[in-house]
């Protein structure tokens, strides 16, 4: 057994390499096996806009921290004939600067960041060392006030935790006495409040800063930026709410910059001022995968289908779904023994019926070739050659397709509109075939290659339409491999078809035989 | 019961169709020796080159303007068989018995004109029957007389027997009856009888129609217990000769008995069925097993027939009980 020992040998190279470029992607690459994961992508635009006057303009804005659990996907800057500049290279306090010799009137530029949580680091708090508290300078009635506001919340606490929370609190005391009130001055904005807390911490001798960020929320416009508190309890940094005193960084919270460095800086412009808009996007991992595969050029995804252009993907995704119905096409005639007319024939019905949805396609299937073989059967007495005959036919098929759509159409059924989606041809050539059965072995033959034809038509197309088969086959072109080892194996079958015990029933009944 | 089991099948060496296209036609049947039997021309003339004898070839067809020049062909004979050189399984062949006043009679009874068999030609030209539809040939056969010892047993057409040639070993053999319900055809699986014939002495042994058994034939109501194949020897060392013609060591041979010329080879098979088990109620798989444990393959037809004989000779017959000759009394009666 030569031969078949190398066909094994052959098979299991083909499968393993299969198997092994599956599990390189999944392990290596991080692609999931299965189609269900799925990220919130976060679009987020700064638009910045500022009125120039005429004078050499530098616009200078805060970007946020690349942290170590979020993974920026895309960061655009843009700017009509500005000049641009990153500023520092520092993870934490990055900068990008605009710059122009001169401008007039209204100037835009805008930021845009595509990022997304990714599950290889645990969110972690900063690690960098607090400054030491600076003593602010206040007015004797702040100070009294704050003086005594600080001993109330001191009696109240233990330790820096707790104290600012107690502080936070307090502040936002619906009741406020008087000392509160003079403190915290209502009219006053969110950038006030954030300073008095900062003022009060320092007066306590504890380090603190201002951390600014946003809400992530879905269709979000204009929005500003929210302040937090932050303070240092002597190992770690805490970050607080200070409109509640809750500790800890909400979910869906971006930082945006920490300390109190600016966030826009604008030199020969007035009316600054920056919004921000937030979409949210569902990405499945395996996109974003692919993505940052393209930057970091990952061979296995650089020369891949992924880097085709998108209708090419498109159309690839049907075509590496024919080698599963190839292989149903195999298992169900050298397994089972079904007689399905014409070898491959089944998978263009499951084609067609990917496009039409199930029923709709049987129902439809079954209609053409059914009106199709009865003006076959008319046709086949009109006495006409071979290739006339099947042109006619195709034009009758035409015609009934245009037909069935109209109808359909104005009785308001628009599912048989997809009629269009079987090919025409291999319609007049079921057709053709049917009919040359019916007239030479009968209608019983056409009925049992017409159902093979269609039930293997239908398990075909149940799993070419299942989401886990079309993931795998369009994400794991590897498979393919895989598929063909199988269908290599199938190809060595020489047992029984599960059709031939029936056939063959009879052999069952009584134990005679003749065999020597 | 529905469906047997595996292992029965196993046990009585059924040949499954999976294991005939790989075990016996992928391994004796050279794909590019498949045009001498798939064109019939071509078969027929090997044959008559071989000393074979095959019906009488009237005339052929190869261009559709050939189609007028039909009823001059057709006028000399009263008889005859159209066919399509390189048909299948049956299809598109058309028997006329009777000529009279440009009608055509058909077998049934039924009436044609000219017209309709010139448009029976020039479908085949087209190569409506032809495998893969592709442009065919025409030819014109004369009609096989019907031998007497089957004119009980056949409905309408003409019986034939399937013999396989195993290296050319005939290991089964089957005769095939066409009844009303196969309409004429000899198709088992229209409805059709197949007989298993004993390749000791060429009675039959056993019948099915439609998978099942059956004791007499559907239409005539004659039992196939009185069943006999004449001229079983010569019958069988014709079969075996066609292996020198093709080289195709898998091979069923279709033999037609003619009243007068006694039996020919009208078409042969490279990728012969599996029905035959059913009708012989055996399997192929350990005659097989004897053929391919041989060590070489003896040139002589005769001889080879006479090992066939004396190994894949019925040890109980199904449907006639009792033995009336042995095996030894068999080969020695069939070279009188």
């Amino acid at each position: 057994m030569h031969a078949s020992a190398r066909l094994y040998t052959v098979v299991i190279l083909i499968l393993f390499t299969g198997i092994g470029l599956i599990l390189y992607k999944h392990l290596a690459l991080g692609f999931p096996l299965m189609p269900d994961e799925k990220k919130f992508v976060w679009t987020i635009e700064a638009k910045i806009d500022f009125q120039a006057h005429g004078e050499p303009v530098i616009v200078s804005f805060a970007l946020p921290p690349k942290e170590p659990h979020l993974t920026f996907m895309e960061e655009d800057f843009a700017s009509s004939d500005y000049g641009f500049s990153e500023l520092s290279s520092d993870e934490e306090q990055r900068r990008v600067q605009w710059s122009k010799r001169s401008a007039q009137g209204a100037q835009t530029a805008y930021y845009r960041l595509s990022v997304y949580e990714n599950d290889k680091m645990i969110e972690s708090p900063p690690s960098d060392d607090p400054l030491p508290p600076q003593k602010p300078e206040l007015d004797e009635v702040f100070l009294t006030a704050s003086l005594t506001l600080l001993e109330t919340v001191r009696a109240k606490s233990a330790n820096p935790e707790i104290f600012t929370r107690e502080l936070i609190q307090t502040l936002n005391s619906p009741s406020p006495n008087q000392n509160q009130r003079l403190l915290r001055n209502d009219k006053a904005g969110e950038n006030y409040k954030t300073d008095l807390i900062l003022n009060l911490l320092a007066l306590e001798g504890i380090s603190a800063r201002v951390v600014r960020g946003l809400f992530l929320e879905d269709g979000r416009r204009r929005q500003p930026l929210t302040n937090f508190v932050e303070i240092h309890d002597g190992q770690k940094w805490i970050i607080f709410n200070q409109d509640t005193g809750k500790s800890g960084k909400p979910k869906n919270f971006l930082i945006w910059q920490r300390g109190g460095q600016s966030l826009l800086d604008v030199i020969g412009g007035k009316n600054s001022q920056v919004s921000f808009s937030i979409i949210q996007n569902i990405h499945s991992t395996r996109n974003l995968v692919v993505n940052s595969g393209m930057h970091t050029q990952a061979g296995l995804i650089d020369f891949s289908i992924y880097s085709l252009p998108i209708e090419q993907q498109t159309a690839f995704k049907m075509i590496l779904l024919l080698p599963i119905g190839a292989l149903i096409v195999v298992i169900m005639r050298i397994l089972v023994g079904i007689r399905t007319s014409g070898t491959f024939m089944p998978i263009l019905i499951a084609l067609a019926l990917i496009q039409t949805t199930l029923v709709t396609g049987i129902v439809i299937f079954l209609i053409v070739v059914s009106t199709g073989l009865l003006i076959r059967s008319y046709l086949s007495r009109l006495n006409l050659l071979l290739v006339a005959r099947i042109s006619a036919v195709i034009i009758v098929v035409i015609a009934i397709i245009a037909s069935i759509s109209i109808i359909s159409h104005k009785l308001g059924l628009s599912q048989a509109l997809q009629v269009t989606f079987f090919p025409m041809i291999i319609l007049a050539w079921t057709i053709e075939r049917m009919s040359i059965l019916w007239e030479e072995d009968g209608p019983r033959e056409v009925f049992i290659q017409g159902a093979g034809s269609l039930l293997t038509a239908v398990i075909a197309y149940l799993f070419m339409t299942n989401r886990t088969v079309e993931y795998l086959t369009f994400n794991f072109p590897e498979l393919m491999l895989v598929n063909l080892a199988l269908i290599l194996i199938l190809g060595q079958y020489t047992g029984y078809r599960l059709t031939e015990l029936y056939r063959f029933h009879s052999m069952g009944r009584h134990h005679v035989s003749d065999k020597r | 019961m529905f469906l047997t089991s595996v292992k029965r099948l196993r046990s009585m060496g059924i040949i499954g169709m999976n294991q005939r296209n790989f075990g016996l036609i992928g391994r004796y049947n050279p794909r590019h020796l498949y045009p001498l039997v798939d064109d019939k021309l071509k078969t027929k003339r090997l044959a008559q080159e071989a000393g074979i004898t095959v019906p009488q070839l009237l005339g052929t067809l190869h261009y559709h303007h050939d189609v007028k020049q039909l009823k001059d062909m057709l006028s000399a004979y009263s008889q005859f068989v159209i066919k399509p050189v390189k048909g299948s399984g049956g299809k598109g062949i058309l028997v006329i018995t009777e000529q009279d006043h440009n009608l055509y009679y058909k077998p049934s009874g039924d009436a044609v004109k000219l017209s309709h068999i010139e448009r029976h030609v020039s479908n085949i030209l087209s190569g409506l029957h032809s495998l893969g539809g592709k442009p065919d040939s025409v030819m014109i056969e004369s009609l096989i007389q019907i031998d007497p010892v089957f004119a009980d047993y056949s409905y309408e057409g003409i019986p034939d027997l399937r013999v396989i040639v195993l290296k050319g070993y005939p290991i089964m053999a089957m005769l095939r009856l066409a009844t009303h319900a196969s309409d004429g055809r000899a198709n088992l699986h229209q409805g059709a009888v197949g007989v298993g014939i004993d390749i000791g002495t060429g009675e039959a042994l056993h019948a099915v129609q439609y998978g099942d058994p059956v004791y007499f034939h559907p239409d005539t109501r004659k039992p196939f217990s009185n069943l006999t194949v004449p001229h079983w020897n010569k019958l069988l060392e014709l079969a075996a000769a066609c292996y020198e013609m093709t080289n195709l060591g898998y091979l069923g041979v279709d033999i037609v008995l003619d009243r007068d010329q006694g039996p020919m080879i009208i078409e042969l098979n490279a990728r012969p069925g599996l029905s035959i088990q059913v009708a012989n109620f055996a399997g192929l798989a350990p005659r097989v097993a004897i053929v391919e444990a041989l060590e070489d393959i003896n040139p002589d037809p005769q001889s080879r027939v006479q090992f066939s004989k004396r190994n894949f000779a019925a040890v109980r017959n199904l449907i006639r009980p009792r033995r009336r000759r042995t095996h030894h009394t068999a080969s020695a009666l069939s070279f009188s």
